[in-house]
């Protein structure tokens, strides 16, 4: 089967900086990748690149291929056809992601009127409704009543969290992209939201890709994983396989200092 | 021996739900404790009632046997000299106006501490494992972990007898995440120091005895070897069991 | 073992801007070396009526002469110096209070940083130049003093509320906190923690700021409000000359040029400073 998302020998750069080196990967449709690496690694910036959200001051070599469109030269036009239809992001801090001026229903119907639209369908508003009520179950939210008409600023980060994961379903990706989405999370919230990520890919069949610096955290989502440093890969293999066995030293150290925290936990740090 | 003794302290912000409620515990001399909490929790608050920014409203704290008086200007100046903080975001907490060397000795010059600072400063950024070089340097020209490295040589440069810490490693990556818990290791053995996380890897790595906060009040307290071995209340246990592990 | 940490990156941003810095530094310079040079030299006297009226620019007036024969060269020379000390002058006493107040309000409590916030809006929705003027009516007499003084209290209200705003921001940053664990009493943070933070963008703000007082002094004296004759101020110069604008075009070009190069090479140099003088060279 072809891939979903297909980047091959992409390399980004600015005027002064390469910032991505020569990065190839692929994921197949349906299938969990995991994208780890620490800040300055280039990680988001591959997101970006993906979905062709680049700052125009970057130029992209190479090529990404994303539901059977080439993305790199790509007029916006067919770009914005394609977030939504094919690709929908999940960000770190949902707090600057939704639009804090607007209730969080309202927010959640766009995408869900743009997808009504796109499948020839009316978006009346008791469909629209619906869909969004449907949403909001599926993402777990409780009080939907209340949620509906609260901005982002009148409800927890967990709860913004599911509202912007809402939105990117809203548009039914065969990909979705979470770039960090449980950095600026709680602990426990952070369980809840990785718990709720993995069971709506599962059941609605969404590739993933999941970018963080948390290797645990990328270990319980993906199936497969890509090491990257300073914008070159590292290592890449099955995530089981990357995170129990590395083969590089960057990543020993990195599984290392993971499981030294590990380790403090159940008392014998 | 009692170096901080926080007793039945409780704060509100305004007209506000209380943040803190009855909170009381102590802080040997010499110990190395962890505060943990979550958004919420009140921590944050409890750090700023420790370092005098804020006055509890019920309850006192006491400072080697007397009462911390943040309105008194004699009594926080040599409060200031003994108790130091190193904060969250190594990107905000150094003025990026000046130089490291002029960070590093702040306190020496606002403090009044007697002594060569420059010898001083030398010392200690050689002690928290960065060039001498780095004191004719700007914050702009560092990485997070080793700002970190510079805001932790200010706060140990006057010789400290209490250090707190405010997430003093939860912005920083894996890899420095673990290099900076190792000096906070090594800093330790002389000093005491609070260590306010919500990270219980960390807290479990760094520090013998633990405090856990919800919601504005401490649910468990103890060692941390027995806390994490048997968690006895179930915010606990929640928080313990959510914890991401490798495989 | 920190060699691990990479080093923070960072755009060359001042070096791209050269160009225009330069274009600055040589607007902002012709224009100084004018002023002082007419305290010395000027190729005649401000009031000599020895040459032809309205006599188009030639090797005797390299400017022509004005309805009443004066060299306007000279009154270009003498009117450098008088926007530049309006200029100055106006952004020193406009800077003075507003910084004052501004800082004052964000330390403020909260009733009170609410009450001065509402001050410095109602006030800004006055145009500097009516305050300007209120003041010069209140004084009863027109003089560059007056002038000077009128202009930067019509200018303080902005100021100060940028100030409190870019102080507000500050205060939020760790950096402040740290300082206040340190030991370091208010008075030493403002001096060294908080200024230097709000300097860059203040920087660029004077300098809009000088920009509105030379412009707004031209308007002041075009109303006669501001300097009193026979000086020469720019604003006097272009009012003079509208009658005679298609007849002696230079008589309104000139200085109407002269204004907008010193407000464009204030701007320009404010930018090249902050860059200079930024150390993190930071952008937001």
């Amino acid at each position: 089967m072809a891939a979903l998302l297909d980047v091959r020998n992409l390399s980004l750069a600015t005027a002064g900086a390469r910032l991505i080196h020569d990065l190839s990967f692929a994921i197949a449709p349906g299938e969990r990748f995991g994208l780890i690496g620490e800040s300055g690694s280039g990680k988001s910036l591959t997101a970006l690149a993906a979905t062709g959200l680049l700052p125009r001051a970057i130029a992209a070599e190479g090529r990404i291929t994303l539901a059977g469109t080439e993305v790199i030269g790509a007029p916006e036009r067919r770009l914005a056809g394609l977030r939504g239809a094919a690709v929908a992001t999940v960000f770190q801090e949902p707090l600057t992601a939704l639009n804090p001026l607007m209730p969080l229903g309202r927010q959640i119907a766009g995408p869900v009127r743009r997808r009504l639209r796109r499948e020839g369908r009316t978006p009346t508003r008791a469909a629209v409704a619906e869909e969004v009520r449907a949403l909001l179950d599926q993402v777990r939210l409780p009080e939907p009543e209340r949620l509906l008409d609260a901005y982002p600023h009148e409800v927890s980060g967990g709860q913004r969290q599911r509202v912007a994961i809402a939105m990117a379903l809203a548009c039914r990706p065969q990909l979705l992209i979470a770039d960090e989405p449980t950095t600026a999370l709680d602990v426990t919230t952070q369980a809840e939201i990785v718990a709720l990520i993995r069971a709506l890919v599962a059941e609605q069949n969404i590739a993933l890709l999941f970018i963080s610096h948390d290797l645990p955290v990328v270990g319980q989502l993906t199936e497969r994983v890509m090491v990257i440093r300073h914008g070159r890969a590292v290592e890449t293999g099955p995530a089981a396989e990357v995170l129990s066995r590395p083969r590089e030293a960057y990543t020993q150290d990195l599984v290392a200092a993971a499981r030294r925290f590990d380790k403090a936990l159940e008392g014998r740090g | 021996m009692t170096l901080l003794d926080v007793e039945n302290v409780g704060f509100a912000y305004g007209a506000g739900r209380p943040v803190l409620e009855d909170i009381s515990f102590t802080v040997p001399r010499g110990a190395n404790i962890g505060l943990i909490g979550e958004s919420g929790s009140g921590k944050s608050t409890l750090l700023r009632l420790l370092l005098g920014l804020a006055v509890p409203q019920k309850g006192r704290i006491l400072f080697d046997g007397a009462p911390l008086v943040p309105r008194d200007r004699g009594y926080m100046r040599g409060y200031r000299r003994r108790v130091q903080a190193v904060f969250q975001d190594p990107y905000s907490s150094l003025n990026p106006a000046h130089r490291i060397r002029r960070i590093v000795t702040e306190p020496l010059r606002s403090l009044k501490v007697p002594g060569d600072h420059r010898r001083m400063a030398e010392k200690v950024i050689a002690d928290v494992g960065l060039e001498p070089d780095t004191l004719d340097r700007y914050p702009h020209q560092f990485s997070g972990g080793q700002r970190q490295r510079i805001a932790i040589a200010r706060a140990i440069v006057a010789r400290p007898d209490l250090l707190l810490a405010d997430e003093a490693v939860s912005a920083l990556d894996l890899s420095t995440r673990i290099r900076i818990v190792e000096l906070f290791e090594k800093i330790a053995s002389d000093v005491t120091m609070v260590f306010v996380s919500h990270d219980m890897g960390v807290v479990a790595a760094l520090c013998d005895r633990m405090i856990v906060l919800d919601r504005g009040h401490i649910v468990e307290a103890g060692e941390t070897a027995a806390i994490l071995r048997a968690p006895q209340h179930s915010y606990t246990r929640n928080l313990l069991a959510s914890i991401p592990r490798m495989a | 073992m920190t060699a691990q940490e990479p080093e923070a990156r960072r755009l060359p941003r001042a070096r791209r801007r050269a160009p225009a810095h330069w274009l600055g530094l040589v607007l902002v310079g012709v224009i100084v070396a004018a002023g002082l040079v007419s305290f010395v030299w000027t190729p005649y006297a401000l009031s000599d009526m020895a040459g032809g009226r309205l006599a188009p620019p030639s090797a005797a007036h390299w400017a022509g002469t004005d309805r009443l024969g004066r060299d306007v060269f000279t009154q270009l020379m003498i009117g450098a110096r008088i926007a530049l000390v309006v200029g100055c002058g106006a952004v020193a006493i406009g800077g003075a209070i507003g910084i004052a107040v501004g800082v004052l309000a964000a330390f403020a409590t909260r009733f009170a940083d609410d009450a001065l916030a509402a001050v410095f809006d109602i006030l800004i929705a006055f145009p500097t130049l009516l305050i300007a003027m209120l003041v010069v009516a209140a004084r009863e007499e027109a003089s560059l003093g007056t002038a000077i003084l009128a202009l930067g209290i019509g200018l303080s209200p902005i100021v100060g509320r940028v100030t409190r705003i870019l102080t507000k921001r500050v205060l939020s940053k760790d950096y402040i906190t740290a300082a206040r664990v340190s030991g370091t009493g208010w008075p030493a943070i403002v001096l060294w923690h908080i200024l230097p933070n709000i300097a860059p963008f203040l920087g660029v703000n004077l300098a809009l700021q000088f920009g509105l007082a030379v412009m707004a002094e031209a308007s002041l004296s075009y109303l006669g409000l501001g300097t009193p004759p026979p000086n020469a101020s720019w604003g006097r110069m272009l009012q003079e000359a509208q009658g005679t604008v298609y007849t002696a075009p230079w008589g309104a070009l000139l200085p109407g040029l002269a204004l907008f190069s010193l407000v464009i090479g204030v701007n320009l140099l404010a930018d090249a400073l902050r860059d200079r003088f930024d150390p993190a060279g930071r952008d937001s």
